[in-house]
């Protein structure tokens, strides 16, 4: 176990939850994209406190890694809901004039 | 040596896992397949001797998945257990974008010559991110408290339904509430 | 801090702890029995589980159209391997399975896992039924769930560590239980809670055909409901080091007393499901957040005060 095999995990992991986020329609399907990448994330993050710099003050940007997933699912969810309930949908190609 | 063949284990449960949530045709199975995948990274992070993180990793992230499939379930509008899902757009781009930034992030990994380890783990990590968290590390934890409060609130105001207005009539004088579910607590 | 407070056991003591974790269950499922027996008038009833059990190993297994049996056995069996999970950080006296640093948030996070293998026991079966016990479940989840929290964090501030071998030793001279009740209280909820237990059975009830047991037959339907009693035997032995102070007693010696007073534990839970009212899981969402949950808070603050009050 050496940091660049956590980092190569951790890549990949990052590379498959971004395919996800690009790739799907669904809105809840785009949230777990993000959640793997954010999940590749903590995992880089872990393996260069550990690897690097092992003081306890790194911990602290994992927790805030940790509460970034929980805001952002906890957004993503109500979004959901909000578009479900206004649009009948939940898919984000309906929800396009967001972007404009 | 044991500790390595356990990480790659835990590597390949975690990508595949990873993987299968954009290829399985079952809802809860695509979820719990992230879920799966959370908890071998939540392993691996303890592997890293990082045991409170991991374990919160792994305790939020089944919590999280629990809920997501009932969100899953509720918002796909169809019953993909009985047909293949395929709800993609743009799935060239997508692998290639992916493919690239994984490329890239990988030869960084395994190019960039790290530097050597600065400093020592502290003896107890848990009881040392405690401390580091109330004194140092303070503002960023109030930061975070914030941002979590401001995050409820606009989440609920965006999911719910129904104002105060709604609760308590035009001129907000109606008591008790008229709520569609009576609560426990004597209403 | 030092090692000297619990002793790490090789990891073939496992065996007995699952073995003392079987028998704990068993006791539960026979105490269940007479009392059911007695409530209708019949005497005995000890014996009933053990022909419940042959019955239930001799059964064919039922099949449903379209199930997802992977996770459907998952879910049935995950049950069992948590209760498993949580018995290893367990002190029984002096000894241990895995003295972890965070041993309070290791039990806090296998009673998460939880709320997922109860849904996916609903899911799997892809039956109305046992889908709709599946998410009563997830609603008391939601309920007793961060109550729980609140109520491990308290002996964990009494005792600076989330080792349970330090909670249980920091409570020399005075038990948790007399200056934090409150936190007692709810983690006893919160037991019952997870062990889909007496009050919160809504997802196992009658009204929907036995909701997530209502397809699982055979060695499925006995795994899972050994799971259910194993919960909650390991959620009663966790309330020993936390609350009870582990093994300290007079005379007998510590893990004669952690048995004891896991058995009385798990005796008052048992015998309190005759005693108690199904919660309606729409219902108990607002008695947890409304009342639980700003007491588990309020008892935490109490706690910190007394902690820092004395310095």
């Amino acid at each position: 176990m050496t940091l660049e095999a956590v980092l190569v995990v951790a890549a990949a992991l990052f590379a498959v939850g971004l395919y996800g986020a690009l790739s799907q329609q669904v809105v809840v399907m785009v949230m777990m994209g993000l959640e793997l990448m954010i999940n590749g994330v903590l995992l880089a993050a872990a393996g260069f406190w550990w690897f690097l710099a092992p003081d306890p003050s790194g911990q602290v940007l994992l927790l805030v890694v940790l509460a970034a997933m929980t805001v952002e699912m906890a957004m993503g969810f109500a979004v959901a809901t909000l578009l479900h309930r206004r649009r009948q949908t939940d898919m984000t190609d309906m929800a396009e004039e967001l972007s404009r | 040596m044991l500790v390595t063949i356990v990480f790659w284990v835990l590597a390949v449960v975690a990508v595949a896992a990873g993987v299968a949530v954009f290829v399985v045709d079952s809802m809860a199975r695509a979820t719990y397949a992230l879920a799966l995948s959370f908890i071998a990274v939540g392993v691996q992070i303890l592997l890293l001797q990082q045991s409170y993180l991991g374990v919160i990793t792994i305790l939020m992230m089944v919590m999280e998945m629990a809920v997501m499939a009932v969100y899953m379930v509720m918002f796909m509008g169809m019953n993909p257990a009985l047909m293949p899902m395929d709800m993609t757009h743009g799935k060239k781009t997508a692998i290639g974008a992916s493919s690239g930034v994984f490329g890239m992030l990988a030869a960084g990994a395994l190019l960039i010559p790290w530097p050597e380890r600065r400093g020592a783990p502290p003896e107890d990590l848990t009881h040392a991110i405690g401390l580091e968290i109330m004194g140092e590390k303070m503002l960023v934890m109030v930061v975070v408290g914030a941002v979590l409060v401001a995050t409820i609130v606009s989440g609920v105001v965006l999911a719910a339904h129904r104002t105060r207005y709604d609760r308590f009539g035009d001129d907000l004088r109606r008591r008790p509430a008229d709520d569609p579910q009576p609560g426990g607590v004597g209403r | 801090m030092s090692e000297s407070l619990v002793t790490t056991v090789s990891a073939g003591w496992a065996v007995l702890a699952a073995i003392i974790l079987g028998g704990l269950a068993f006791f539960a499922v026979a105490l269940e029995a007479a009392l059911s027996a007695r409530a209708h008038g019949a005497s005995g009833g000890w014996v009933a589980p053990v022909a419940r059990t042959a019955r239930l190993l001799r059964q064919r297994r039922r099949t449903t159209v379209a199930a997802d049996t992977l996770l459907w056995r998952i879910g049935g069996a995950g049950l069992l391997v948590g209760a498993f999970a949580m018995v290893a950080v367990i002190p029984l006296g002096r000894w241990t399975l895995a003295d972890l640093d965070v041993g309070v948030v290791w039990f806090n996070a296998v009673d998460v896992m939880v709320w997922a293998l109860v849904w996916l026991a609903g899911w799997g079966a892809n039956s109305t039924h046992s889908l709709v016990g599946g998410y009563r479940f997830l609603a008391h989840g939601l309920a007793y769930e961060l109550p729980l929290m609140f109520a491990l964090v308290a002996p964990a501030i009494a005792a600076g560590s989330l080792r349970v071998g330090e909670v249980a030793a920091a409570q020399e001279g005075l038990w948790f239980v007399v200056w934090m009740p409150v936190a007692f209280l709810v983690y006893l909820i919160g037991v019952t809670g997870f062990s889909v237990w007496g009050p919160f059975a809504p997802a196992l009830s009658a009204d929907i055909a036995g909701g997530v047991l209502s397809e699982l037959s055979g060695v499925d339907r006995l795994v899972f409901l050994a799971g259910r009693y194993a919960l909650l035997a390991a959620g009663a032995a966790f309330a020993v080091p936390l609350f009870l102070g582990g093994g300290a007693g007079p005379v007998l010696p510590g893990w004669a007393w952690s048995l004891v007073k896991t058995v009385a534990v798990l005796t008052v839970l048992v015998w309190l499901r005759r005693k108690l009212p199904m919660l309606r899981p729409d219902r108990f969402m607002e008695i947890g957040w409304m009342i639980l949950l700003p007491a588990a808070v309020l008892q935490d603050l109490v706690v910190s005060l007394i902690v820092v009050g004395k310095g």
